[in-house]
């Protein structure tokens, strides 16, 4: 498929999914209301649409391309299709950092705890920066994220484990779960600086994800500046995913679905799959917090939790069907 | 005539072994010359250390002329390629684009056109847009030749070239390397067949235990002494209607 035929059809798609989410959700609007919505802005109808539907889907477009984009540049650059967001240890970062603000009470303060998240993904993915520049070999870089991710899983358990108060582990535990339920535009606005200078670095590092394909040595000796190239999508992929986490909490599976949703069109090139994935990881989540919101619960389910219940399946169906293809 | 590859009194380290042990060797432009060696001998090491991947504990690796050290990524990039032993491809991309990695730096087009032409080359015509993955070893391996043959640099490195192509295709490789000295490129190879080393290199270096045994052409590198010391085997090279073969057996310990 050509890339701009694929990129179009995503556009649409995620167009039409954003469309499903202003105009479903649990209050039913009628025609009337939807007129009123449009014609009114003091109007009941219009803050339902505008000020909670719009922030809310947008959101979700927001993070999903952003875990989308950072599956897709790790998975390129660790030649692994295995890899995800989580798997360096940024999103359990992020994670620390969330619930330590809950527990020390930043959640009064408006955007405390996401400032805490981001802080706290940042310092992550500076260390693993600093690993990426010094080692080569993606296996480091994966072992060294595998044990900052057990790290900080570790540290945020140990966050339960002294909670001061009933209330305090049933916020971190709803907040570890995602939601992109009630954020406003402010949220949206906080999250987008750092996402654009992470999709940034990633876009810059795309042409040597490809070259990375023949292996660390044949990339060192391609011309290309690889250390650079490797330290921009390192960074970038942290930037992306810790400012995803710090605005919806810890949503799993697209960013490690996204990128194989879409090879079957856009190619392996890992360069070519990360404007496609950006697109297809926003779709998966705009879908995924349209099912959290319609499925018939009382109380709404967490959008971590829906990703992964549909997530797991579809990945697996996935993996088995390029699992198939690899097998000829 | 400035030497496309240089080493002088070249030593590599991995922990307490040293691995290379004052090595010399000198490639001019238009040279096709093997390096050998049993087992861990230090082939790759050498390989690795002219080209700057691996850092030498003291000594000197030029590339035309310059230490490699100071040359940025795209002069090292003009001045050589290389073709590692390590065959992984880490996605299933097409062989055309594999092929077309060695001259990224040209438009798609012209990097395209240049793909084909190389996989043709070796022997890959028809099989273009297939994924490398999808490929048998040898077919991937000659997917992989056909880059280092598109990026055209003055000195081609190549580890193992013919490990895993059918004799047939290791004879066209040879081949492609023997053009590619012809049009005045400096090409180093390793090899594990002495046979086709001797046949194919203008010159042979010997490696044993991280030091040169013999650098000279063919008949006087792989003489009776020196495969007995560097490769435990009995024997000679022969002569033949097709070139030198070697006849030997494994030497009484």
């Amino acid at each position: 498929m050509r890339p701009m035929a694929l990129n179009l059809g995503l556009v649409a798609g995620l167009l039409a999914l954003m469309a499903a989410g202003l105009l479903l959700g649990e209050t039913q609007l009628t025609a009337a209301q939807f007129a009123e919505a449009l014609s009114d802005p003091a109007s009941g109808p219009h803050e339902v649409l505008f000020a909670i539907r719009l922030p809310r889907t947008v959101c979700a477009a927001v993070v999903g391309a952003a875990l989308g984009l950072s599956g897709a540049v790790l998975q390129g650059l660790l030649r692994n299709p295995l890899a995800d967001p989580g798997v360096l240890g940024v999103a359990g970062g992020a994670g620390l950092g969330a619930a330590l603000a809950i527990a020390l009470g930043l959640a009064a303060v408006p955007g405390g705890v996401e400032l805490a998240a981001l802080a706290a993904a940042l310092l992550v993915g500076l260390l693993l920066t600093a690993v990426a520049a010094r080692f080569r070999e993606p296996e480091t870089l994966i072992l060294f994220g595998v044990a900052l991710s057990a790290f900080c899983g570790a540290l945020t358990s140990l966050v339960f484990n002294l909670a001061p108060s009933p209330v305090t582990l049933a916020e971190v535990f709803a907040w570890l779960l995602g939601s992109v339920q009630n954020r406003d535009w402010e949220d949206i606005g906080r999250a987008l600086v750092p996402m654009a200078v992470g999709a940034g670095l990633c876009l810059y590092a795309a042409r040597g994800l490809v070259m990375l394909t023949l292996g660390e040595e044949t990339a060192a000796l391609s011309g290309l500046p690889m250390q650079r190239l490797r330290t921009a999508a390192v960074a970038g992929a942290s930037l992306l995913t810790g400012a995803a986490v710090a605005v919806a909490g810890i949503v799993g599976f697209v960013g490690l679905a996204a990128p194989h949703l879409v090879r079957a069109g856009a190619g392996s090139d890992p360069g070519r799959v990360l404007a496609p994935s950006a697109l297809a990881g926003a779709a998966l989540l705009v879908a995924a917090d349209l099912a959290a919101r319609l499925i018939p619960t009382d109380l709404e389910l967490k959008l971590g939790v829906v990703t992964a219940l549909f997530g797991g399946p579809l990945f697996a169906l996935i993996a088995w069907r390029a699992a198939r293809s690899w097998r000829g | 005539m400035t030497p496309a590859l240089r080493l002088q009194d070249a030593v590599v380290r991995r922990g307490a072994r040293t691995v290379l042990d004052g090595v010399g060797l000198a490639v001019a432009p238009g040279e096709l010359v093997g390096v050998v060696g049993g087992n861990g001998a230090g082939k790759t090491t050498l390989l690795r250390a002219a080209l700057g991947l691996a850092r030498l504990h003291s000594g000197v690796a030029e590339l035309g002329g310059d230490p490699v050290g100071s040359l940025s990524e795209m002069k090292r990039a003009a001045r050589a390629a290389y073709l590692p032993q390590d065959r992984r491809v880490g996605w299933n991309l097409p062989a055309w684009r594999v092929a077309s990695l060695g001259a990224y730096q040209r438009p798609p087009k012209a990097a395209r056109d240049l793909a084909y032409a190389a996989l043709g080359r070796v022997g890959l015509q028809g099989l273009e847009t297939r994924g490398v993955l999808e490929m048998s070893g040898g077919e991937r391996a000659r997917a992989l030749l056909a880059r280092l043959l598109v990026a055209g640099a003055p000195l081609l490195v190549a580890d193992e070239p013919a490990a895993g192509l059918d004799p047939d295709a290791q004879l066209l490789a040879l081949e492609l390397f023997r053009e590619e000295s012809a049009r005045g490129a400096a090409v180093v190879l390793t090899l594990h067949d002495l046979g086709l080393a001797a046949r194919a290199c203008d010159r042979l270096v010997v490696l044993h235990e991280g030091r040169v045994v013999a650098d000279a052409p063919p008949a006087q590198a792989l003489s009776a002494d020196v495969l007995a010391r560097a490769f435990d085997l009995d024997g000679r090279l022969e002569a033949s209607p097709y070139g030198p073969v070697l006849a030997a057996g494994r030497a009484a310990k």
